[in-house]
């Protein structure tokens, strides 16, 4: 019982509680009546979607991606000092930015101190861009109450249909 | 019925055919996932070179602004554009000047802080707190180097300040603090400053969005500080069309449009 | 990364967002998304993710619920379903 918990329900359980909000989210896109029901499934939908990716980047021990010592940490063993932050005395334990001579990830990569940075930047877009139109959504939605007098998806498609048996 | 019996059926398929791709993740906090540390045998991923290489090329400790700021400027840029164009859409959509509309439900107009002597706590609290506000969100902007922060989150709390305002009082009072016209400007404006520092480097003869080409205007030592000073303007021409973008939002939604009554 | 905080966490997530999508007075349903996104800035605070969170919390949280307490209150507040 407790292995069946530590292999199978350990690892992923989180991304089954993502899929289940990413569904939660969906039915109520479609299935709901009321038109900002569907907006606020949508913008649940968006949110799941954000944590999965940021959860790609945790890493078990790991700190913020904000570096502390920053004079310690990014120049290992170089003085620090008014000739310091000079890019042709990087230490010769540091190897040129090239992919394919860079060290293979071994154990213990000082790298594995922080998080990963990149899915935060990525999803930090996602945010701001889901509440901008979530906003023309919203105005959208004030502009059919304006014109039919309801947020009924049912009432509307009546409204319409009669709209244009009439013209 | 029909909906929702068809939402249920596909959201069941989607939902059991996601459950099973979800078996194939790396675990979830793994160091060694090919996200974090790439593929064995293969190429690390880029995540390593930002945090190993990118302070001493940009000088700035936090790995999320110079990744978004400076190595992904170009994905921000145009963010910037479509939270602009966002407003300009919501503009398009609902603004009527003029028009009186008094339609079905009519949006109520309090009045104002200054003069009601009813809602005095709320005029009182409001006036102490937006000061407060704004000037943590302008530190919160200023200090994105060093710091969780940046100018999204500081653009927003100096809009959610002005909101603050309309809540309290009355649209007009915040209006009369940040008109129309002045948020339509801040914002272009915004979007002008980013843009401007892009094109400057092409034409000292560099690539768009290259700031290390900036040394010689912004007067630094090297082409790193040029980098982290280019940020920091970045982050301000962000600040400023987010700020007026989400209170524009906010003042076309709760009037319906007229800017006249409103929360 | 600790289990026993996330395991609570996301099950107050999904309970949120199901009674979000379920109640019928409009209002409680804006106030109870609120109540979601800060749970989501909490969650991505404990990860490691502190940029994200100040970004939810200010915008999902904060001017995303206001955003729809406002178009709430321009238009019904009831809804049928």
């Amino acid at each position: 019982m407790v292995e069946f918990f530590l292999n199978t329900v350990k690892p992923h359980f989180n991304f089954w509680v993502y899929v289940i909000l990413m569904m939660v989210g969906l039915w109520s896109l479609i299935a709901k009546n009321n038109l900002i029901k569907k907006m606020m499934g949508l913008a649940i939908f968006q949110t799941a979607i954000i944590l999965f990716y940021v959860s790609l980047g945790v890493k078990d021990g790991a700190t913020i991606p904000v570096l502390e010592h920053y004079g310690d940490y990014a120049e290992k063993a170089e003085p620090a000092g008014p000739d310091a932050s000079k890019p042709a005395s990087k230490p010769a334990s540091k190897p040129a930015p090239n992919p394919a001579s860079m060290p293979a990830p071994a154990a213990s990569n000082p790298a594995d101190a922080f998080a990963n940075p990149v899915p935060h930047v990525l999803m930090l877009t996602a945010i701001v861009v889901g509440v901008a139109t979530l906003g023309v959504a919203l105005a959208l939605c004030e502009m059919i109450f304006k014109e039919f007098d309801t947020l009924e998806e049912d009432e509307l498609l009546r409204k319409i249909k009669a709209l244009h048996d009439d013209a | 019925m029909n909906p929702k019996i068809f939402a249920s059926i596909a959201v069941v398929i989607t939902g059991l055919v996601l459950l099973y791709g979800v078996s194939d993740f790396p675990t979830f906090g793994d160091p060694r996932s090919p996200a974090n540390s790439g593929v064995e045998g293969g190429a690390p991923s880029t995540s390593l070179y930002y945090i190993n290489e990118s302070y001493s090329a940009t000088k700035v400790p936090n790995l999320v602004t110079s990744v978004l700021a400076d190595y992904r400027s170009y994905d921000t840029m145009f963010e910037t554009v479509v939270v602009f164009a966002a407003g300009m859409a919501i503009f398009a959509i609902l603004r009527c000047v003029g028009k009186d509309d008094g339609a079905v439900v009519a949006p109520q107009r309090k009045s104002s802080i200054d003069g009601d002597h009813n809602r005095i706590i709320v005029g009182m609290t409001c006036r102490l707190a937006v000061p407060v506000v704004q000037i943590f969100a302008l530190y919160v902007i200023a200090h994105g180097h060093y710091s969780p922060g940046g100018g999204f989150q500081g653009g927003v709390m100096l809009g959610a300040s002005f909101i603050l305002i309309a809540l309290a009082g009355n649209l007009e009072d915040a209006l009369s603090r940040l008109s129309e016209r002045s948020y339509m400007a801040l914002a272009a404006l915004g979007i002008l400053i980013y843009a401007g520092f892009g094109v400057l480097p092409q034409v000292l003869g560099k690539n768009f969005l290259d700031y290390g080409a900036l040394q010689k205007i912004l007067l630094t030592d090297g082409p790193e500080m040029a980098r982290s000073h280019s940020m920091l303007g970045v982050e301000i021409g962000v600040a400023l069309t987010v700020m007026s973008i989400m209170f524009a939002i906010f003042a076309n939604l709760s009037s319906r449009g007229t800017l006249k009554g409103g929360l | 990364m600790i289990l026993s905080f996330d395991i609570i966490i996301l099950i107050f997530l999904i309970v949120a967002a199901i009674i979000s999508l379920n109640v019928k007075d409009l209002l409680s349903s804006a106030m109870i998304y609120g109540i979601y996104g800060f749970l989501i800035c909490l969650l991505w605070a404990e990860m490691g993710a502190v940029d994200v969170a100040f970004t939810e919390a200010t915008v999902g949280a904060g001017v995303s619920t206001v955003l729809f307490i406002a178009t709430i209150l321009n238009t019904r507040r009831k809804s049928s379903d």
